[in-house]
């Protein structure tokens, strides 16, 4: 019966491997709503979502300047994003000659490996200056970072959209050019409107990776705690928040940076909902869920 | 003449299909015997209980008694891998494991704590002899199981089964994947192997069963219809599907 | 642009060019940002550079310190989250079948996956850094590095051990095998190949890493002595050097040892669990 015993013993060790990342995860949030919430406290929920001043030699924190920051940079790379996406994906799965897949598809791959300080250093360099002179101004900009964000979830909604477009079976595909259609009438129609849960999976994916990302929008993005105009003007993500100003806090100012990170988790939840709801509702498993 | 396993009253369920009704059924010791009938009959599910393979799967229930030398296997105090140390399995595919051809045989006895060089490939070689590979392989020991072909693969399958020296041998459609000459081989094998082990083979194919088996049980829709020497079952059956099923007339 | 009037045999001709080139957009754009790089960051590649330490903040001198406290804080992070990741795999896939328990264990695996790498760095800071008490160090990084690989290496693991066949761990149950050693000895060993990649994913991951250990590791010039003494990792040497404007020509050969790293990897790696595979497969 020993053998019982050690069997019993050897799930019981898998098992708390198994929990760890829950246990993770409840570390995270304890540790973050412990040193963000006082700050919350301080300056009001309503304040500091909604104001629009952030300045803590005044002790004045609102975020809202970083979560408008965030939303425009985000919402910009994905209508860059979403159509070159899409693009790439059907025809990595209709279209591309099987020598043509072998070579994009380790780039699509090799895109998602480049570390996000390179792509931040390649725009500063490369980018900003282009944008500076097409359109004036310091060159660091929204635009700037939506489009290196842009290479950035490329990858990402490019892969999960193809897995997307090839898990639709065959037949759909064979009925459709039964009918005398033609290969674009037969993407447009049947594959896509077959695939958009996938697809929307995809997008939402990607979504996160944007809001999430934070070396590459503070190299380029130009970090003014203001809310922005137009796309030509500098902005401030909040991941960049945190790590512009970390560096330095103390006392309130600590917490307020923690108490950004609350927002951003919560966003990212709100997404993690929102994909999990679709695969619950449409049956995608496509992606396993993660951002 | 000895029973070496018994089946009581075994009822079977998946979730609610009833699989297999009262069956009683007795093997005897170091003998061939075919467990044949139509595909679904229950016969797999069967041999697969046997070795307690079922257990693997949830849905799985059952009722009544398996033994072996008079003793339940499905008792709760039964420790189930000393059952299947007993029993030995050869499955309708072949399924080496992604390792060596010496590794593949002595993974049961590495199991079972034999950790001695010189004595596992004694053990390994006596094995390959044994399931007639060795000639075959006795130079590429160290090359993968799996650049075997299908018909070596399955008397792989076996050594690596009678490596740990079990007492009972169950075989569930070895042949079913194999061409004829690799299917005259291993019955060549089981007629050798008959002599110190008992075997259970499942077959679809009745002749196998004549020529192997010294007895015979037919599986009908999960039931006995008739069990008895293979000669007498196939040559006088007394039950009316029987002769309907021998004869080809179904199944 | 509207295509219902267009023939649809125009239009098809249209969007496969359409297709076509969305591809080599994205092949161009590989090759601008990843030659541009290197092309800037060779003539400053010299065995000095590489084997050097840093002069002046970095602005002369090498990157030796920086390629040690990578590799430092990339092993602790792979050394501790690779056990978890498997084995919380191997319970999932073996163990715990179909249940409430698995589904929290994979959405906790999903949400940790999908959490910034700056909040990330925030919880490091406050919880390796500060509760614990490490301080900024190799270690502090290190463990906030493995958080970020853990989900990466337990999902891959757990696709790989799911491929694994069924009838190995019959053939190995009906040898009187144990749960555990039929997992230990025949599905990790069929599994390898892809829990290695996954490993080499949770590995680059960590390797470029920036926004996670900006508050955590410290941002030390000098080669780390010990777990406990601050270090200072390529990314974030780039990152400061970039930034800072301490020096161009040193940010762009750091960034190429990046990319020259990071492809090293991968590419021993895939030759290894191909070649892996081949032994295993006989082929």
């Amino acid at each position: 019966m020993q053998r019982k015993w050690e069997e019993f013993f050897i799930e019981k060790s898998l098992f708390i491997a198994a929990i760890s990342s829950i246990i993770i995860i409840f570390l995270i949030l304890a540790f973050i709503w412990g040193e963000g919430l006082p700050a919350i406290d301080a300056v009001g929920f309503f304040n500091f979502i909604f104001g629009t001043e952030w300045s803590p030699s005044h002790d004045l924190y609102g975020v809202l300047p970083m979560i408008v920051g965030s939303l425009y940079i985000t919402g910009l790379s994905l209508l860059f994003a979403v159509p070159l996406s899409l693009c790439c994906a059907i025809f990595l799965a209709e279209i591309a000659p099987s020598n043509m897949r072998k070579i994009l598809k380790p780039t699509i791959q090799a895109l998602a490996g480049i570390p996000s300080v390179i792509y931040g250093f390649f725009g500063l360099i490369v980018l900003v200056p282009v944008i500076r002179e097409q359109f004036g101004g310091s060159g660091f900009s929204i635009l700037t970072a939506s489009l290196i964000l842009t290479v950035m979830i490329l990858p990402t909604i490019t892969s999960i959209a193809e897995d997307a477009i090839r898990s639709i079976p065959h037949e759909y595909k064979e009925a459709s050019f039964g009918l005398g259609a033609t290969q674009w009438q037969t993407i447009k129609n049947v594959l896509i409107p077959a695939a958009i849960p996938g697809i929307i999976t995809a997008i939402i994916l990607g979504l996160g990776r944007a809001i999430g990302e934070t070396m590459a929008v503070i190299m380029v993005a130009g970090n003014v705690a203001k809310i922005p105009n137009s796309i030509f003007d500098p902005a401030r993500a909040l991941t960049a928040n945190i790590a512009l100003e970390m560096g330095y806090a103390q006392g309130l100012h600590y917490n307020a940076l923690f108490a950004t990170g609350i927002v951003l988790f919560f966003l990212i939840v709100i997404l993690l909902v929102v994909t999990n709801y679709i695969h619950y509702k449409k049956g995608v498993t496509i992606g396993g869920g993660y951002l | 003449m000895k029973y070496k396993m018994e089946s009581i009253d075994l009822n079977v369920y998946f979730d609610e299909a009833h699989i297999l009704k009262d069956v009683n059924l007795k093997i005897h010791e170091k003998t061939v015997t075919s467990l044949i009938g139509p595909s679904g009959c229950g016969k797999s599910t069967f041999i697969r209980t046997l070795n307690r393979m079922n257990d693997l799967i949830d849905t799985f229930k059952m009722s009544g008694t398996v033994k072996l030398d008079d003793e339940d296997i499905y008792d709760s105090k039964v420790d189930v891998v000393e059952v299947r140390k007993r029993i030995g399995m050869v499955f309708q595919k072949p399924n080496p494991f992604p390792k060596s051809i010496f590794e593949n045989v002595a993974y049961g006895l590495k199991t079972h704590g034999m950790s001695n060089k010189e004595l596992l490939k004694e053990r390994v070689e006596e094995s390959l002899k044994a399931a007639a590979l060795w000639d075959e392989v006795k130079d590429k020991l160290d090359m993968s199981a799996m650049g075997l072909s299908g018909g070596q693969q399955q008397r792989l399958c076996i050594a690596r089964t009678i490596a740990v020296n079990p007492e009972v041998i169950l075989m569930d459609e070895p042949c079913s994947a194999l061409d004829p000459i690799s299917t005259t081989k291993i019955e060549d094998l089981i007629h050798k192997l008959k002599n110190e082990f008992t075997i259970i083979i499942v077959t679809h194919n009745m002749q196998q069963a004549t020529r192997v088996s010294k007895h015979t049980a037919f599986f009908l829709h999960g039931e006995i219809v008739e069990s008895g020497l293979t000669d007498k079952l196939f040559l006088e059956p007394e039950d009316k599907r029987t002769e309907d099923y021998i004869t080809g007339r179904f199944g | 642009m509207n295509l219902r009037f267009i023939s649809p045999k125009i239009s098809q001709k249209i969007m496969k060019s359409v297709f076509w080139a969305a591809g080599f957009l994205a092949i161009l754009i590989l090759l601008i940002i990843v030659g541009y790089i290197l092309i800037m960051g060779l003539p400053a590649f010299s065995l000095e550079f590489i084997l050097g330490d840093p002069i002046d903040s970095g602005a002369e001198g090498g990157i030796l310190p920086m390629i040690v406290s990578t590799i430092y804080v990339t092993l602790i992070a792979v050394i501790v989250a690779t056990p978890l990741g498997v084995l919380a795999a191997v319970y999932i896939e073996e163990y715990a079948g179909e249940g409430k328990i698995v589904k929290t264990i994979r959405f906790g695996a999903e949400t940790l996956a999908s959490i910034p790498s700056i909040v990330f760095g925030l919880f490091g800071l406050a919880f390796f850094v500060v509760f614990l008490g490490l301080g900024w160090c190799v270690l502090s990084g290190g463990l906030t590095l493995a958080l970020m690989a853990l989900p990466t290496i337990m999902r891959a693991s757990e696709v790989s051990i799911q491929a694994v066949p069924r009838s190995y761990r019959e053939g190995s149950l009906a040898i009187g095998a144990t749960k555990w050693q039929t997992v230990y000895k025949v599905v990790l060993p069929a599994a390898l190949p892809g829990i290695t990649t996954g490993i080499i994913l949770g590995m680059a991951r960590a390797i470029e890493e920036t926004a996670a250990i900006l508050y955590t590791v410290g941002a030390a010039l000098t080669i780390p002595e010990s777990i406990f003494d601050p270090a200072r990792p390529l990314p974030l040497h780039l990152y400061i050097l970039a930034t800072e404007g301490i020096s161009l020509e040193n940010a762009f050969g750091t960034a190429a040892a990046l990319i020259i790293i990071l492809l090293g990897i991968t590419i021993v790696t895939n030759i290894m669990v191909e070649r892996y595979i081949k032994r295993m497969m006989g082929r």
